[in-house]
């Protein structure tokens, strides 16, 4: 398989990149403390002082969103991760043994997308109380685990009978090890792209949650919060809510355009 | 009509589990309504003949089967937070949730089916990697962020309409539908990039196959090829895909009604997860559930009538 970049992937990349690094950065070093307030420095414009201005307490923006993107792909993060891994192995395993406990797992499966993806985590988190930021992952998270399922169980199911895979039992092999070794790695042409587009699905979903004042809540800033407090002073301030909304559209579109960019090289690589 | 029976009764199936689920969970979670309503300073006797007049005491199968008979009769509890009954806080929000799905499925239909064949020519052309890289961008824009941007532009500018002031359904309604004509924009935004990303792979690999070519060598213009044959067959997709937006728009919806301030379901939705107003939290879960399964079965129908293949059962 010859990997060929493309310019998806490139131009996915490089937004990605920028963005990771500043968010990075805001974990170790803000310019001002996002939380410090200044009776002097209400609603200042953009300038050289404050790149993204400040709001109605005098909060340097270009910190807070610095923060608030910290925040926000610190939870899509574990998110994807707890949808992926957990989603992944149930998909595996049906797939792979089929039977009854798949047709089952796909039933369930068939009703959960009935729930749209954001209400269904709005149940869980009503259920496990909102609020808090390990709420919001875990309630993303399971709500993430049946589309990774139905991804990979597709593709589990679609090389089970391949000759390699038949070969693998007949030499002795475990279904632990014809799984993990064997079999996942000729799936990741899907699940990279399946990653990438549920990382921005959590993203979303994180910040119309803490949007609606049920994910993230103050003092932790997450980019959703941001924008809902941003949307009282548009006004006066809209800076904030432009840098905000900005910079989700940004996160989205590069890890979007990454995500484009695999699919292509996945399509290639078949052929 | 046997397939249509058939999908009706997964249908039915479909919502059983979609309802048991949610009864389930909040029940796992709700802990006691009884003491809930009486408060920490009721005697155990008060709250043991309370659970009696609610039925609680009945085991968990007969409470959910009283449930869903409530349910369909129109009975779906008492809210703890307003202490109204949950038919009646729902009834007025319903038809404003409603209406606002059904404006922005609208706009997405209308603007994405005959755009996303239209453009093929020139998704396919020298510009393709411009159409991609504007789809991906239009896909990650949040409804709520547009949603600020056109309240302060066609509310407070241009004054369209007035951004938290929600004219009364049934008093106004050509005004309460513009009002929610601009939320239903916002929804629909991201919505229609991913309707026309997908039309466009589907007529990209409906024009590689062997009829589309046949008909070309034969004389055919490609635009001729396109509208009359191409389109009939790339609809049936285009139109699954319509009907699994309604769950997007549904979850667009909790939160656009949030930005302009719109009294619906969502609102009332948040506002009783916020005050663990459980049987109103339940209830509008599964209104909305069953809104978004009926929405796939009514293109399933439609398909069934666009392609004879599906109405013998068959694979499209």
């Amino acid at each position: 398989m010859k990997k060929k970049m493309n310019g998806y992937l490139i131009a996915g990349l490089i937004i990605t990149c920028i963005l990771a690094g500043l968010t990075i950065l805001g974990y170790f070093y803000t310019p001002y403390d996002p939380t410090a307030m200044s009776g002097a420095a209400k609603f200042q414009g953009p300038s050289m002082a404050h790149l993204f201005g400040t709001d109605n307490f005098g909060r340097d923006i270009f910190s807070r969103v610095l923060k608030g993107s910290g925040t926000t792909v610190f939870i899509a993060s574990c998110t994807v991760l707890i949808g992926a891994v957990a989603g992944t192995a149930v998909g595996a395993v049906t797939g792979y043994f089929g039977g009854i406990v798949d047709d089952i797992l796909m039933r369930m499966n068939d009703a959960l997308t009935a729930f749209p993806s954001i209400l269904l985590a709005l149940v869980v988190i009503s259920i496990l109380g909102p609020g808090s930021e390990l709420n919001v992952i875990i309630a993303l998270g399971i709500v993430f685990i049946p589309s990774f399922a139905r991804l990979t169980r597709t593709a589990f199911a679609s090389i089970r009978d391949r000759n390699y895979i038949e070969s693998a039992r007949l030499m002795g092999a475990g279904s632990a090890r014809i799984l993990l070794i064997h079999m996942l790695p000729n799936t990741l042409s899907v699940l990279l792209p399946a990653i990438t587009i549920g990382f921005n699905n959590a993203v979303l979903a994180e910040a119309s949650m803490s949007f609606l004042g049920i994910g993230v809540t103050p003092p932790d800033a997450s980019l959703g919060y941001m924008l809902s407090e941003a949307q009282g002073m548009f006004a006066r301030a809209p800076w904030y809510a432009l840098s905000t909304g900005l910079m989700i559209i940004l996160l989205v579109f590069g890890v979007g355009l990454i995500g484009e960019g695999l699919q292509r090289l996945g399509k290639e690589a078949k052929y | 009509m046997k397939s249509m029976l058939r999908r009706v009764l997964m249908l039915l199936a479909t919502m059983l589990i979609v309802s048991f689920l949610t009864y389930a969970a909040f029940e796992l979670i709700s802990g006691d309504p009884a003491e809930a309503m009486l408060g920490t300073q009721a005697t155990p006797a008060r709250v043991e003949a309370l659970r009696k007049e609610l039925g609680l005491d009945a085991p968990f199968l007969v409470r959910y089967a009283r449930w869903l008979l409530g349910f369909f009769s129109g009975n779906l509890g008492v809210s703890y937070s307003y202490k109204l009954p949950v038919a009646e806080l729902i009834a007025p929000k319903l038809a404003v949730t409603l209406w606002m799905c059904l404006i922005s499925f609208i706009i997405i239909s209308v603007i994405s089916l005959p755009l996303g064949v239209l453009s093929y020519q020139s998704a396919v052309g020298r510009f393709g990697w411009l159409h991609t890289t504007l789809n991906q961008f239009f896909m990650a824009v949040p409804p709520f962020f547009t949603g600020i941007l056109i309240s302060w532009g066609c509310g407070v500018i241009l004054r369209f309409f007035t951004p938290g002031d929600f004219p009364d359904l049934h008093a106004d309604p050509a005004g309460a539908l513009r009002y929610l004509f601009f939320a239903a924009v916002c929804i629909a935004i991201p919505r229609v990039a991913m309707m026309l990303r997908m039309m466009r792979s589907t007529v990209i690999s409906e024009m590689e196959k062997d009829y589309v070519q046949t008909a070309i060598s034969r004389g055919n213009d490609r635009q001729g090829v396109l509208v009359g044959h191409v389109l009939k067959n790339s609809l049936v997709p285009a139109i699954t895909m319509l009907g699994q937006t309604m769950a997007e728009i549904v979850a667009g919806g909790i939160v656009v009604e949030q930005v302009f301030g719109i009294p619906g379901l969502g609102r009332l939705l948040v506002a009783s997860i916020a005050n663990r107003d459980y049987p109103t939290v339940q209830a509008v879960v599964v209104i909305l559930a069953f809104w978004v399964v009926f929405a796939g079965m009514a293109a399933d129908l439609v398909n069934q009538c666009i392609d004879p293949r599906l109405r013998l059962g068959g694979e499209s």
